[in-house]
């Protein structure tokens, strides 16, 4: 399994490495999302007397700096991907190779965001200049960022299947696509960090996969954020790739009698 | 001899010229009410545009009150003024996304398909047959949606002050506006001349363009003047909104007018340029 991992991954940085000029006109595009927030954010807290939320300027920085490797970390698999694989009968072929298909989106994915992260050190270095930002994580903090961007990953590649898969019933899902990327936008400290939030949309975002693969990750390198937070994060997170991983297994064994394809 | 011959000519080249314009418009006409016929088969896609309009401007509004929760003014623009913008930048999207967007993916495509021949070869002129072959009618829900934005923040703001100056001169600078940002999309869409990736391109103007969402005197001096000269969103979002609140000043016109000139003759050299590197793949 570990060979096929490495080989998908491979491949991958090797395709993905063609085409270097796309990758950054890509990754330009998705800076822009957080360079808005902050440019905001920033003001506001200039604006309100040094600090808005517990939060500087510095650290406004520092957390929509991180957000942007976050952000790349959690691209996997795009759900809108399954109704091509469906409605085109692409699936056929993935049915005919001794694995789970899964694997095949998991490792190739994983390359990805290898290339990703090497793309992703000079914008973070340019933005760094631009905006100044507060950052001094312990050696804990890193590792638990280490371990939580791979969690974060885990989990989103999974429940986006699970939400892909949906297809095999319906083909009207881009609707509920939507309504899940809206959703996650708002929980999952993509939009501000989630203490900024109203009282209840926090609490209401601890019982949600959201912030577990987006706004933790980033606290946890950023902070402020404790022991017990760090340590309560990453169980969090283990528990959402149990679960994400029994869901795909369900879901997966019977979605996949429904699937009938002519061709591909 | 000569004399019968120029006698003859004459009224010729000037039907043929009428006729031609007639003809740019009625194309423009014909392919709209196709584009149009052919996607209202598919109503149900109206509701899920719907329901796609009505969330990504509910994420707007919440990013907004979670803002507002926090401070009063932004940079000098009050609530209700920023209500104005996401109207506006609602509005230029649908525009965008309903006229143009279509036209110039299709372009792409043609491009690096090779197609475009079939385009070329029609007598008219290739950049209006490019730019008005494809509608998509349901992303007008936007434009509807954000004009009923605008409306609402126009009544919070409650200032009636020349109104029909106002109001003339918001729906001439939102033309303007969508002009420029089409000349842009032009330029865009004209790299797959020379580039083969295209996509990545068009998904870093959406992503630009996200910025317009907040006026660009919001940004700092480097981003606003990118964010004003190289992509238009100034002169297509926040222009059309300082008309729409009172806070625009006489010069801002002349300069969003020379803009959309600038615009309009660089894109369509680099159309031609473009055009001239084109050798038909293998339609």
């Amino acid at each position: 399994m570990a060979s096929l991992y490495w080989m998908l991954a491979k491949t991958s940085i090797q395709i993905q490495f063609q085409y270097r000029a796309a990758n950054y006109f890509y990754m330009i595009g998705m800076v822009v999302e957080p360079t808005i927030y902050l440019v905001v954010w920033r003001t506001i807290a200039e604006s309100s007397g040094g600090s808005v939320g517990g939060y500087t300027a510095g650290t406004f920085a520092a957390y929509y700096i991180v957000w942007t490797l976050v952000r790349n970390m959690n691209i996997v698999f795009t759900p809108f991907g399954w109704e091509a694989r469906i409605r085109e009968g692409e699936l056929s072929g993935h049915l005919l190779r001794p694995v789970h298909p899964i694997h095949y989106d998991l490792g190739s994915f994983m390359g990805w965001k290898v290339m990703a992260i090497v793309f992703w050190i000079p914008i973070a270095a340019v933005l760094s200049l631009a905006f100044r930002p507060t950052l001094n994580p312990s050696l804990e903090q890193c590792i638990v960022f280490f371990i939580a961007i791979w969690g974060a990953y885990l989990i989103r590649s999974m429940l986006l299947w699970v939400l892909g898969m949906i297809t095999f019933w319906t083909t009207r899902v881009s609707a509920l696509f939507e309504a899940y990327f809206m959703a996650e936008l708002l929980l999952s400290g993509r939009l501000v960090p989630m203490t900024l939030m109203p009282g209840w949309v926090q609490g209401l975002s601890w019982f949600l996969p959201f912030r577990w693969t987006f706004g933790f990750p980033i606290t946890a390198l950023v902070g402020p954020i404790s022991r017990t937070e760090l340590v309560v994060g990453v169980l969090a997170q283990a528990g959402w790739v149990l679960f994400g991983a029994l869901l795909v297994k369900i879901v997966w064994r019977r979605g996949i009698r429904k699937f009938s394809a002519v061709g591909g | 001899m000569n004399e019968v011959h120029t006698d003859t000519a004459k009224p010729r080249t000037i039907r043929q010229s009428t006729y031609r314009r007639v003809s740019a418009h009625r194309l423009a006409w014909s392919f709209f009410r196709v584009g149009a016929m052919n996607e209202l088969q598919y109503r149900s896609n109206f509701f899920i545009q719907l329901l796609q309009s009505g969330l990504t401007l509910g994420a707007g509004l919440v990013g907004l009150a979670v803002v507002f929760g926090r401070t009063t003014n932004l940079s000098g623009w009050s609530r209700p003024e920023l209500l104005v913008v996401m109207g506006v930048f609602t509005m230029i999207g649908g525009i965008t996304n309903t006229f143009v967007v279509p036209n110039m993916q299709k372009l792409v495509e043609d491009i690096q398909r090779g197609t475009l021949d079939f385009t070329l070869t029609k007598p008219a002129d290739a950049q209006i047959l490019v730019s008005v072959r494809q509608v998509s009618i349901w992303r007008s829900v936007d434009i509807v949606a954000g004009l009923i934005v605008l409306i609402v923040a126009l009544i919070q703001l409650n200032d009636s002050n020349d109104a029909l100056g106002r109001g003339l001169s918001f729906v001439f600078l939102l033309l303007l506006g969508s002009w420029t940002v089409y000349c842009f999309w032009l330029i865009l869409a004209s790299s797959a001349f020379w580039f083969i990736r295209v996509g990545e391109m068009e998904e870093l103007f959406h992503g630009l363009f996200r910025s317009g969402q907040y006026p660009v005197g919001v940004y700092p001096e480097w981003m606003r003047f990118g964010l004003t000269f190289i992509v238009p969103i100034g002169f297509a979002v926040t222009v059309p909104s300082e008309a729409a609140a009172n806070r625009l000043t006489g010069s801002t016109i002349g300069m969003a007018l020379a803009a959309a000139t600038v615009f309009g003759f660089a894109s369509r050299w680099i159309w031609r340029t473009g055009l001239r590197h084109y050798s038909g793949a293998s339609a």
